[in-house]
C-alpha cells in the first residue's frame, strides 16, 4: 500500500535539475601538481545529471516496517570522484606522516591494490591529510553522490514489505545478498572487476566503500511524506555488492553486522573532491532550473 | 619432513604387526545380504531408512584419503587438509544397530603419509585403528559390528604426536547407527525427522609468519613442525563448520520449510562445542549422542564434548533465516562457527509480531 506514494525528499541539490543531459564520464587531466608536491588521484569527472535512487535507511509507518521509497535524484554539479579506490600504498603515506592510523598487519601495501580494513574515521583521517596536502577539498561522497558514480553498478536494495509476514523481506534480502559476486575477500590489483560506464574501476568488487551519509530511520506520514527522521551517525552507509550499515569505527566487517547477513569483505573508501573553481555551470544550471521551474 | 616419515615408517611396521597377528574373518561366514552404499559429501547424508523391518545386513562403504591444499576461509587463507573420501569432515554414515559396517579404506599412492580409521562405535583394536593402516598406494578392509546406537565420532589415529595432527587436519567424521525401529523419544513415542543434516565442526590450527599473516605450505609434512607449536597453544585460529568459514552460508545455507523436522547431526572430534539454533530451539536433543538414553527436550544450547557426536532434533515453526552457531560467540562470529537456515513457510504472528517498529522514545508528559 505504501510503494506508490511520492516522497518529498531533500535532494543533494536542490536544483531538481533532471535535464537530458547525458552522465558521460570525462576525465580529467590532473594538470599540474600542486607545486610539485603530492601526485593527485586519477579523478572521472561526472556531469550533472539525475537517476532513480533507492532512499536509504529504515522506514515506518503508523509503527510498521514501510518499503524504502525510490526517489528521483539529481545532481546539479559536476561530481569529481577517484577513478579508483583509495590505494594501499597512497594511505601509508598518511601513515608515514603520522596523519593516519596504520593499517592492520597483514593488508598488502601497494600502489595498486586498494586500503582496506580501514574504518569511517581512517578515511575522514586520510581525506583531511589529502587536502592539506594538495589544497584541494577531498571528502567522502554521500550515499547519493555514490550510487551516481557507481550507475548501473549500484544496486538497489528495495524490498516489499509484507506486514503479514517480515520474513519474506528477510529472506529476499539475504538471498540477494548471497547473490553476489563470488571471490574471496583478498584485495586484487586496481582494475580486476573492471570500470563501470562511467569509467570508476573496481566498482561493486569486494571491496566496500564509506560514505559519509549517516543512518537514518524515516517516519512516513499518511500523506506518504517523511515526518520524521532521526539520524544515527555512529552508523554509516558503506556501499559495493550491495548497501550496509557499518559502525564508524569498525575496520574489518567480516564477522560484524548482524548474524545473518552476508558481511562486507572489504571496507576501503575512494574520495570527492570539491573543484569549487570550476565555471559558474552548476549556477548556471541552477538558474536554468529554478527558470524551467518557474516557467512551468 | 625425513625424520617425520621415518617414524610413521616404525610406527606402520608395528602396526602391521599386530595386523597379521589378528585372525582374520572371512566375509563368507557371515550369510548376510550386503548393501553398498555410496557416500554423500556433508552436510548432506546417503539416503536411508529411519526404520527398518529388514534384519541385520552387512553394510559396505569405501572410503578414499586424500591429503589435498584447500582454502578455509574468504580471505583466501591455504591449509594441507588430510580428508576422508575428500571433504571435512568425512562423509555421515548411516547404519542400523546390528548392522555390520564393512569399510573400504584406500590411501592412494598420491598421498604422502600411512593413514588409518579409529571408530568411536567400534569394539576392540583400538576402534579399528589397529587394523586398518595403510601407507600410500595401499587399502585396507574392516568389518565391524554395530553395537550401540547413537552417533560417534571416527577420525585418524596413525599414532602419537601424528593422531592430533591428522585429526585436526580434517580426518574426523561421524556415523549413526540407528534403533532398527528408529528413533523415539525414550517413552516409546517414534521420532522422524523430514531431512538430516551434519554439520561437522572443527578447529583449526594455522601458522603465522612473522608479519601476523598466515602461512601456506606446500606440503602436510611441510606444515607440520609449525602447526604443532600453534596446536600446542590449544587457541585454534579457525573454528568452522563443514571445512572452511561461510561453508554453510549464503548460497550454501541450509534449507527446511516451515513444519518440516530436521535432525541436526553435530560431530566435534578435538574440542567441545555448545551447538545454538538462533531463534529455535532443539525439541529432541542426544547431547551425548547415544539412542538408548532418552533425548532432552526443549533446549536452548546443548554440548557436545570434544570427540563425539549429538543429535537435535527441531521442528521450524517460523519461516526465515536462522542462524546455527556454536555459542561461544566470539569462535561463531571471529572464528567461522556459523551456518545459516533458510526456512520458507508461513509467519506465525502468535509465537512473534513486532508491535510497534522501532521509533523514537514517546515523552511522556509529567503534570
Amino acid at each position: 500500500m505504501l510503494i506508490a506514494f511520492k516522497l518529498k525528499l531533500a535532494l543533494i541539490c536542490a536544483a531538481g535539475f533532471a535535464g537530458p543531459l547525458a552522465v558521460a564520464p570525462l576525465l580529467i587531466d590532473n594538470g599540474t601538481p600542486d607545486a610539485g608536491q603530492y601526485d593527485r588521484p586519477s579523478i572521472v569527472e561526472l556531469r550533472p545529471g539525475s537517476m532513480s535512487y533507492r532512499v536509504h535507511g529504515d522506514f515506518t509507518h503508523a509503527g510498521k516496517q514501510a518499503a524504502a521509497p525510490l526517489a528521483q535524484v539529481s545532481l546539479s554539479r559536476p561530481l569529481s570522484i577517484m577513478k579508483h579506490q583509495v590505494s594501499a600504498s597512497d594511505y601509508q603515506r598518511c601513515v608515514d606522516d603520522r596523519a593516519c592510523r596504520p593499517l592492520d598487519r597483514g593488508v598488502v601495501v601497494a600502489a595498486d591494490r586498494p586500503a582496506v580494513q580501514v574504518n569511517w574515521h581512517d578515511a575522514n583521517g586520510y581525506a583531511a591529510w589529502l587536502s592539506r596536502k594538495t589544497g584541494e577539498t577531498y571528502r567522502l561522497p554521500s550515499d547519493e553522490e555514490w550510487a551516481f558514480a557507481a550507475g548501473s553498478r549500484f544496486r538497489d536494495d528495495g524490498a516489499a514489505v509484507d506486514d503479514n509476514d517480515p520474513s519474506k523481506r528477510w529472506i529476499a534480502r539475504y538471498e540477494r545478498e548471497a547473490s553476489g559476486i563470488p571471490s574471496d575477500a583478498a584485495t586484487r590489483s586496481f582494475g580486476s572487476f573492471g570500470a563501470n560506464e562511467n569509467g570508476l574501476q573496481d566498482v561493486g568488487g569486494n571491496v566496500w566503500e564509506w560514505t559519509s551519509t549517516c543512518f537514518v530511520r524515516h517516519v512516513i506520514d499518511d500523506a506518504g511524506n517523511v515526518a520524521s527522521k532521526s539520524p544515527n551517525c555512529g552508523v554509516r552507509i558503506v556501499e559495493g555488492q550491495h548497501r550496509a550499515y557499518v559502525t564508524d569505527f569498525i575496520r574489518d566487517a567480516r564477522a560484524g553486522g548482524c548474524a545473518v547477513g552476508v558481511p562486507p569483505d572489504n571496507l576501503g573508501f575512494r574520495l570527492v573532491v570539491d573543484r569549487n573553481k570550476w565555471p559558474s555551470m552548476p549556477n548556471l544550471v541552477g538558474r536554468v532550473a529554478s527558470g524551467l521551474r518557474a516557467f512551468l | 619432513m625425513i625424520m617425520m616419515n621415518r617414524r610413521n615408517l616404525l610406527l606402520g611396521a608395528a602396526l602391521s604387526t599386530m595386523m597379521l597377528a589378528t585372525p582374520a574373518l572371512a566375509a563368507e561366514e557371515l550369510k548376510l545380504p550386503r548393501q553398498h552404499i555410496d557416500l554423500v559429501a556433508p552436510p548432506f547424508v546417503h539416503a536411508h531408512e529411519q526404520a527398518t523391518k529388514a534384519g541385520p545386513k552387512i553394510m559396505e562403504f569405501t572410503m578414499k584419503i586424500e591429503e589435498k591444499k584447500v582454502v578455509i576461509d574468504d580471505q583466501g587463507t591455504t591449509f594441507q587438509a588430510m580428508t576422508f573420501n575428500g571433504s571435512m569432515p568425512g562423509p555421515l554414515m548411516v547404519v542400523h544397530e546390528g548392522d555390520y559396517v564393512e569399510l573400504t579404506l584406500i590411501n592412494p599412492d598420491t598421498n604422502t603419509m600411512p593413514h588409518n580409521i579409529d571408530f568411536h562405535s567400534a569394539t576392540g583394536a583400538l576402534g579399528g585403528g589397529a587394523l586398518t593402516l595403510v601407507n600410500p598406494g595401499e587399502q585396507v578392509v574392516l568389518r565391524w559390528k554395530a553395537t550401540r546406537t547413537g552417533t560417534f565420532v571416527y577420525h585418524c589415529a596413525p599414532g602419537g604426536p601424528m593422531i592430533p595432527w591428522h585429526v585436526v587436519s580434517g580426518m574426523n567424521g561421524a556415523i549413526m547407527v540407528l534403533p532398527r525401529d528408529g528413533l523415539n523419544d525414550g517413552k516409546g513415542h517414534a521420532l522422524k525427522y523430514d531431512k538430516i543434516f551434519y554439520i561437522g565442526e572443527q578447529d583449526m590450527y594455522v601458522p603465522r609468519d612473522e608479519k601476523g599473516k598466515f602461512k601456506s605450505y606446500e606440503s602436510p609434512g611441510e606444515a607440520y613442525n609449525d602447526t604443532v607449536e600453534v596446536m600446542r597453544k590449544l587457541t585454534p585460529t579457525h573454528v568452522v563448520f563443514n571445512g572452511r568459514a561461510n561453508a554453510l552460508t549464503g548460497k550454501n545455507a541450509l534449507t527446511a520449510k516451515v513444519g518440516e523436522t530436521v535432525l541436526i547431526v553435530h560431530s566435534q572430534a578435538n574440542r567441545d562445542s555448545r551447538p545454538h539454533l538462533i531463534g529455535g530451539h532443539g525439541d529432541y536433543v542426544w547431547e551425548t549422542g547415544k539412542f538408548s538414553n532418552p533425548p532432552e527436550t526443549g533446549l536452548e544450547t546443548w554440548f557436545i564434548r570434544g570427540g563425539s557426536a549429538g543429535a537435535a532434533l527441531y521442528k521450524f515453526l517460523q519461516p526465515g533465516i536462522y542462524a546455527y552457531v556454536t555459542h561461544n560467540l566470539i569462535e561463531a562470529a571471529e572464528l567461522g562457527a556459523t551456518a545459516h537456515f533458510k526456512v520458507e513457510g508461513k509467519w506465525n504472528d502468535d509465537l512473534m509480531t513486532q508491535v510497534k517498529a522501532p521509533g523514537e522514545i514517546p515523552t511522556t508528559k509529567t503534570q
